[in-house]
């Protein structure tokens, strides 16, 4: 046990920085600072470059074309690039699909796929959930009924994030109704540009809308994009779900606008300045939590259910510091003049120019505890797996 | 002690809710909300027609001559409904400041006007250096040929893009936090130098920032002794926004409770998990305890004892605020996913719970307040 700062870590924080420093363009960093929406552009324009200089994919094997960092230097690029106010990735072929595809996939499913998450040439969704089919997921009725080479995929899923930007969708379905329901699922890979495929956007009320619904009828999906053997997708689908929840649990953002309040915190109510620093600890515990939960144990690639905890004090963590930044507009957190939040608005802000941000951000912040597994489910998890209740 | 309404506090919440269910489907107040204006004048045409535009106000006065308790009765519907027009800025504040503050003159010219739906108002009281405190005021005021010229800034006015007159505080002595040297005055919406940028509010409401340069404004009360004015003003909005709360989250909790009962996953109503139960639970016993305190705010907010009724309603406002942050937020929680949509009607009810809190102080400014006072 020893804290190791090593120099070859300041030493990559630097080059970090430099990096960002020279490839992030001004406007989309004053957007994110702002919480401004976001172009489909504005994101993957920055995947790419973050691509070109082979950064994309820092939890996968050197081999398979990682950077080879240590789980700290993976830690100082997310935490570096949130401070800088460069835009999150889309996280699901780089932090998903890939791991899954390493794993489970076929050599040729590994030549198709990953060379497009590594360049950013490609964008994915995830289709898991459904209508009927949420913290329940092995539950899910999406249809796939094998015809000769193809599956013909019929069914609805629904929050599918960024599936209106997506490329392609990683999808459960369900191929085998007889047995158990986690018996017959099985993972298809699904080019969003088929003919039946029908992406409609849904509206949340923070009016910060990135999620949708997903429609497939009578797609025809090649055998040769399901992944793993048919029936065996809920093992893929756990496997997938560590990884989800094994982020490094949104420090980075955290962090980011802690170091904004700590700036707008002009002391005059020690109150607020407590609960500021409150939470700054609080993170803290949750930057050695990580890496002494998550980042020790990936040598031998077992993330357990520690990391239920992580993604639960992660996003109550977060959810805390979104509501403390609208705290601190006082009366400016009223004023929400939606255009402002979009493209090409240049307008006078209405009181400090991160207050309308910040108000859509806490409303839409509610959504951590939703998504990824509902915390009361992550407690489930710890309560069965860990605790034997 | 007597907590039953009497026979006209029953006939006016039967009147109010009935309001509500005919008009206030959520659908129709979305469609409302998305308009210019945001509310709607025949509603509020309505209202004048039934008295509730007059509700506080002396019956010389044109008005109903009720106590707090009516208020409570009209804004927990409002809450139940989700209700847009500018009840609150022009009935309780600017209405209740006329009221307060106003000459007999005063009075006789805007109350009647106010009951019948000709004249509406907004309060302009905060400033962007001042947070919560009613006595940081920066906004000028001159005298100038026997009246008063106003300079300066006003924001998040609510009612402010539909007023007809506004009541402003500005500083007629002293520094910038000085208790002493506040002054109220009434300003024409049509004054000269008066500019207002009117915005949507986070919860579909209407608000605007106030920029007065060298505008006439009358004083409403005593020159240089406006504070308590204000304070009483902001005293009975904090009352009327706990009833609403009230309302809102009375109807957030049937919504969740329902849901809890419909919605299935593992095969069975999601309800039957003890670990939801017991959040409804607590979030059942937050709006009881939030009721609790929204009458007792209605009862006390006439009181005469300026100190004992400013800790009454931090007491009250900072029950509100933490119950309304409670069943705000696990309602969403609860809904999983159709929660966050916009087409829900969750989201908004938590969006309005959510401004009120962010409205006439939050917990920290009145627990500060009430081991003050
Ligand atoms: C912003 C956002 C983005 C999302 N992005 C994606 C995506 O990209 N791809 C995707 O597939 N899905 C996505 N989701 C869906 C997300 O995974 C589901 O919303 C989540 O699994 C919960 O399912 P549900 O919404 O159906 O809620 P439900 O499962 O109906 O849950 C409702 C409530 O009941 C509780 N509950 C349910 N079962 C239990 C239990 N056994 N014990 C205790 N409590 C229980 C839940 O915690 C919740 O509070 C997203 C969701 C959101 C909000
Ligand atoms: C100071 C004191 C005075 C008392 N006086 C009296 C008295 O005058 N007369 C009398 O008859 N009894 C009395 N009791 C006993 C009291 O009623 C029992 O202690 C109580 O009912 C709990 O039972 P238990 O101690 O067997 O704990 P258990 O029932 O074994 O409970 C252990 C824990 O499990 C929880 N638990 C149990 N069942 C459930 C469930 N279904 N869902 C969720 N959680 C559950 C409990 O809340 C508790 O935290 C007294 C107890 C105390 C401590």
């Amino acid at each position: 046990m020893r804290i190791d700062i090593a120099d070859r870590d300041r030493a990559f924080r630097d080059e970090v920085r430099a990096f960002i420093r020279e490839r992030l363009p001004q406007d989309v960093r004053d957007k994110v600072r702002d919480g401004s929406l976001l172009t489909r552009d504005d994101v993957v324009d920055w995947m790419r470059a973050v691509s070109e200089r082979g950064w994309m994919c820092p939890n996968w094997p050197e081999t398979a074309g990682g950077p080879g960092w240590t789980p700290s230097q993976r830690f100082i690029f997310e935490e570096e690039s949130y401070l800088a106010c460069a835009p999150a990735p889309v996280p699901f072929g780089p932090q998903m699909v890939g791991p899954v595809l390493l794993a489970f996939g076929t050599e040729e499913q590994k030549a198709r796929h990953l060379p497009g998450i590594l360049s950013s040439g490609t964008i994915w969704c995830q289709g898991y959930s459904e209508p009927n089919s949420g913290s329940d997921l092995a539950s899910l009725g999406c249809r796939a009924v094998r015809d000769g080479d193809h599956y013909i995929v019929n069914g609805r899923k629904i929050w599918t994030t960024n599936a209106d930007w997506a490329d392609w969708c990683f999808a459960l379905v369900r191929t085998d109704n007889s047995g158990k329901k986690q018996d017959g699922i099985s993972v298809l890979l699904i080019d969003m540009s088929l003919p039946g495929v029908t992406v409609r956007p849904i509206e949340r009320f923070s009016r910060m809308s990135d999620f949708n619904e997903v429609i497939f009828e009578d797609v025809r999906v090649p055998v040769s994009e399901r992944v793993y053997d048919e029936g065996k997708g809920w093992t893929c689908a756990k496997y997938l779900l560590g990884h989800e929840r094994s982020g490094t649990a949104g420090v980075g953002l955290c962090r980011q606008r802690l170091d904004r309040l700590e700036e707008i915190d002009d002391g005059r109510d020690p109150e607020f300045s407590r609960r500021i620093a409150e939470t700054g600890a609080a993170l803290e515990d949750l930057r050695w939590s990580f890496l002494r939960m998550v980042a020790a144990k990936e040598a031998d690639d077992e993330i357990g259910p520690e990391a239920s905890l992580l993604k639960i004090r992660g996003t109550e963590i977060q959810q805390d510091v979104m509501e403390l930044l609208m705290e601190a507009q006082g009366y400016f957190a009223h004023p929400f003049i939606e255009r402002a939040l979009a493209q090409g608005w240049n307008e006078p802000p209405v009181g400090p120019s991160e207050a309308a941000g910040a108000t859509a951000f806490y409303f839409d912040w509610r959504k951590a505890s939703i998504y990824g597994g509902s915390n009361e489910i992550q407690r489930n998890i710890i309560a069965k797996a860990v605790l034997g209740l | 002690m007597d907590f039953d309404y009497s026979e006209d506090q029953q006939l006016l919440h039967e009147s109010v809710q009935r309001f509500v269910r005919e008009n206030y489907s959520f659908e129709a107040r979305r469609q409302l909300v998305a308009t210019e204006q945001g509310w709607s004048d025949a509603h509020w045409a309505q209202f004048a027609e039934l008295g509730w535009l007059g509700i506080p106000f002396p019956e010389e006065h044109g008005g109903l001559g009720m106590s707090g308790v009516e208020t409570m009765v009209v804004m927990e519907a409002i809450g139940n409904g989700l209700v847009a027009e500018p009840y609150l800025s022009t009935v309780v504040m600017g209405g209740g400041a006329v009221a307060a503050a106003g000459s007999d003159e005063q009075k006789a010219e805007i109350l009647p006007a106010v009951a019948e739906g000709k004249c509406k108002l907004a309060f302009a009281f905060a400033e962007r250096q001042a947070r919560y405190n009613l006595q940081d005021v920066e906004m000028r005021a001159e005298a100038a040929n026997g009246g008063y010229r106003l300079s300066g800034m006003k924001s998040v006015v609510f009612g402010a893009p539909t007023a007809d007159r506004f009541v402003v505080s500005a500083r007629t002595a002293g520094g910038s936090r000085d208790a002493d040297g506040i002054t109220l005055f009434l300003v024409d919406k049509e004054a000269a130098g008066l500019s207002v940028r009117g915005y949507p509010t986070a919860d579909g409401l209407r608000a605007g920032e106030l920029t007065l340069d060298g505008t006439p404004g009358d004083v409403l009360g005593e020159v240089d002794g406006g504070l308590p004015a204000v304070e009483e003003v902001v005293d009975r909005a904090i009352a009327a926004v706990s009833a609403e709360a009230v309302g809102l989250m009375g109807t957030l909790n049937d919504m969740t409770l329902e849901y809890l009962k419909t919605r299935e996953q593992f095969g069975q109503p999601i309800g039957r998990f003890q670990v939801l139960q017991h959040r409804m639970v607590d979030m059942f016993i937050a709006h009881e305890e939030a009721k609790s305190m929204a009458m007792m705010a209605a009862m006390r907010i006439d009181e005469e004892d300026a100190d004992a009724r400013k800790k009454a309603m931090s007491a009250a406002k900072v029950q509100i605020g933490k119950s309304a942050r409670f069943v705000g937020q696990q309602s969403i929680q609860l809904h999983g996913g159709i929660g966050m949509t916009d087409e829900y009607a969750a989201g908004h009810y938590f969006k309005r719970l959510t401004m009120i809190d962010r409205s006439f102080g939050d917990n920290d400014y009145h627990l500060r307040r009430y081991a003050a006072l």
